[in-house]
């Protein structure tokens, strides 16, 4: 049994990952800024928990990813309630239509900084605090958007890129201290978030990549494409030539 | 590649978890993708194509979703959830302004006290999902259907009824307590002793008495995760239909499959499925397995693949292929339970035309039984997977379907709109057959029946409507289906 703070356990992939967690017995202690969805999928989670729903272990902890100086206090709370913080698993972050993004600034900057510059500072934080006690698991939701530039997603699939730039780093320089860097890379996965979106082929469920997220922590894998198919799919896109890009306007 | 066929000016890929920051376009994306075939016309702005299982009807609609059932439930017409009623119970009113709410983003559970048994949860909480937590530990549903892709709202709106009817009655037996928002707009806690005729009328009411928000009922308490599994060949339908009872009477779980292709001395020979829970001793040592979707129908299928020349080899095949699994053995639940989850969106077998399910229930006589399926097939009609189960006495749901007797589901693929008898000829006739011999069928299935007919097979339906309207007195929920039906107002 091992114990982890979970940035966005309320929503979509996040809350099913939580919950194959919380079924093995896992202690967790939620990170997210509405105390009232907290409270609700703290209770979801210690009814799954094979242990007593009043000794499950589920946590909660106040935690924007829009503001900064939330994040320590947050981390110090769950390794606390913990006892001992084994990881951070983050699987929030925003989103917003391209249109949208190019239509304000302002709303680009909340999204670049959210999904880039405040996930990174985060994880600073938590590497520094698994480091000292000798190791432990950080876990991070990118995006296949980050893969190669795609014209409907390019300033989030920017953020995204940026971010699985960051982790692979955090996993050449300290995989040998112990410190397991696995970065998340889903396809298209139906969620509530995409629900307005006509599913492509081989749109995912949130449980079935909570499933292979849980196996890819298990093996220490530094990297998944989720459902594996876009792993494929991928392997393809990267290797198009820029001028089919162009002329497809990918 | 993939990405072409996604809406151009949709975002995608993304990662699902993370949140709409801005207020999203109030309304769905249309679905460029589906705009093709019926209906008509293209969708309007916000609006989709939607249909049930069978893909028959499809109308356009509006659908929201999220995880507060409590706030969206206020100014939808209607709540659905993982879409497994085959016909128009799920779908919305054709152009409704107000959107069907899908509630299967609101699965959490809240409460549950494993000294009693109880479990409240959230409409929208999938039965796999509740297996899969609950089986483990010695728990499970009192009664399933024929899939565990079903969510706890859909199971109280259709008052859904498993191989256990004769011995367990439906799931609205077992249900303490609902939280439902009515058509008032008030949020309303129900049972069997609160708002009783409300109660009633909401099990099997198809989510016009309210949006179920949340469902509080009694799980069955199980000595292991294994069925004990019995298949035995018979020969006719004369043989089938009276050992049905007689093994009904000892096991608690059973249902037989026929196949409808066979005529004469054959007709409707088949194999009879029976099973209890395993003890512990019985049990093997294996975990539980689970409940997956693990092959997947990828497209659609020519239209008129499945006819009655293929459904007929089908038929045999799979006649042939129980032979070779008679007897006793330990069975899954899934392979118990929901053999045909594990093909996920197999309805896409039946092309674009789509396909819609007729069961009806009908007294437990070989007679009958050699007649109806005599008519079904000189109107043309051949089914796979043929599923016949006895029921018990009527629970106390309005509109629920069971009634003493033997029911009976046959998979009809839709014909195209030339053919004659037509797909609506048909369930006509089926209609006037079980009409004739005081059987119903059941609303969860059904596409094609008249609403004359429906009222004739359902002799509370005058009662369930006065209560609807108490409730709901200007008519802001609503369905295709009840459209259809239940005479709402256009």
């Amino acid at each position: 049994m091992s114990g982890f703070a979970i940035l966005g356990a309320t929503r979509g992939m996040g809350k099913q990952l939580a919950r194959r967690m919380a079924e093995r017995g896992d202690s967790l202690c939620l990170l997210g800024r509405d105390p009232a969805r907290l409270e609700a999928t703290r209770t979801d989670l210690s009814i799954r928990s094979p242990h007593a729903e009043e000794n499950a272990g589920i946590f909660t902890a106040s935690c924007d990813l829009l503001q900064p100086d939330t994040f320590e206090p947050a981390l110090e709370s769950a390794a606390k309630q913990l006892g001992r913080l084994d990881g951070l698993i983050v699987t929030a972050g925003l989103f917003a239509d391209q249109a949208q993004l190019e239509a304000s600034s302002e709303l680009l900057e909340q999204l670049l900084t959210a999904d880039f510059v405040n996930t990174v500072l985060l994880c600073e934080l938590a590497k520094e605090r698994l480091l000292k006690q000798g190791g432990g698991l950080l876990c991070v939701f990118s995006s296949v958007a980050g893969d190669r530039a795609r014209t409907p997603v390019r300033l989030y699939g920017a953020a995204k890129a940026g971010l699985s730039h960051y982790l692979e780093g955090l996993d050449h320089a300290y995989r040998r201290e112990g410190l397991v860097t696995l970065d998340v890379k889903p396809g298209f996965v139906r969620t509530e978030m995409t629900a307005h979106l006509a599913p492509p082929p081989f749109a995912g469920e949130p449980s079935a990549v909570a499933r292979e997220v849980l196996a890819a922590i298990d093996r220490g894998s530094a990297r998944i494409y989720t459902p594996r198919i876009w792993g494929l799919i991928l392997w393809v896109i990267r290797l198009t030539p820029r001028t089919i890009m162009r002329r497809i306007r990918f | 590649m993939t990405f072409r066929n996604a809406p151009s000016s949709a975002s995608l890929p993304s990662v699902g978890n993370d949140e709409p920051m801005e207020p999203r376009p109030s309304s769905p994306l249309p679905a460029p993708g589906r705009a093709r075939g019926r209906p008509g016309r293209s969708p309007a702005q916000g609006e989709r194509i939607l249909s049930g299982w069978g893909r028959y009807p499809r109308v356009h609609g509006r659908e929201t979703t999220g995880d507060s059932l409590l706030r969206l439930s206020d100014g939808a017409v209607l709540s659905g959830g993982l879409g497994r009623a085959y016909g128009d119970a799920g779908l919305p009113p054709p152009n409704a302004q107000r959107p069907l709410l899908r509630t299967t983003h609101a699965d959490r559970l809240l409460r549950f006290d494993p000294t009693t048994a109880v479990l409240r949860a959230e409409a929208g909480v999938c039965l796999a999902d509740l297996i899969h937590v609950f089986l483990p530990r010695g728990f499970f549903t009192p009664v399933s259907p024929g899939t565990a892709f079903v969510t706890l709202g859909g199971m109280v709106a259709a008052d859904i009824h498993g191989k256990n009817h004769h011995v367990a009655g439906s799931f609205g037996e077992h249900v303490r307590s609902l939280r439902i928002r009515t058509g008032d707009g008030k949020i309303r806690d129900i049972g069997p002793d609160r708002e009783p005729e409300l109660f009633a009328a909401t099990l099997g009411g198809m989510g016009l008495t309210g949006h179920i928000l949340e469902v509080e009922f009694q799980l069955e308490r199980v000595p292991s995760p294994w069925i004990v599994e019995e298949r035995h060949m018979v020969s006719s339908v004369e043989e089938l239909i009276p050992r049905l009872s007689e093994v009904g009477r000892e096991w608690p779980m059973t249902v037989a499959w026929l196949d409808t292709a066979q005529r004469g001395a054959a007709l409707g020979r088949g194999s009879l499925w029976i099973g209890r829970w395993a003890s512990r001793d019985e049990a093997p040592a294996r975990a539980f397995p689970g409940i997956r979707e693990r092959i997947e129908v990828p497209f659609e299928l020519p239209s008129g693949l499945l006819n009655p020349t293929t459904l007929g080899w089908a038929n045999s095949v799979w006649y042939r292929a129980q032979y070779l699994k008679q007897g006793r053995s330990l069975a899954s639940p899934q392979q118990f339970f929901y053999p045909l989850d594990a093909v996920r969106s197999w309805p896409r077998a039946y092309g674009r035309r789509g396909f819609t399910q007729y069961q009806c229930v009908l007294p437990s006589e070989p007679a009958v039984f050699r007649s109806f399926l005599e008519l079904f097939q000189r109107m043309g009609g051949c089914s796979f997977v043929t599923v016949v189960k006895d029921c018990g006495p009527e629970g106390r749901g309005m509109l629920s379907f069971p009634k003493p007797g033997t029911s009976i589901a046959l998979d009809i693929p839709i014909k195209p709109p030339s053919s004659t008898p037509s797909t609506q000829q048909l369930v006509d006739r089926l209609n006037a057959f079980t009409l004739d011999h005081g059987g119903r069928i059941y609303l969860a299935k059904d596409a094609f029946t008249r609403a004359e007919d429906f009222r004739a097979m359902y002799p509370r339906f005058d009662e369930w409507t006065r209560v609807r309207r108490k409730f709901d007195p200007e008519g802001k929920l609503g369905s295709a289906m009840s459209l259809r039906l239940m005479g709402d107002a256009r």
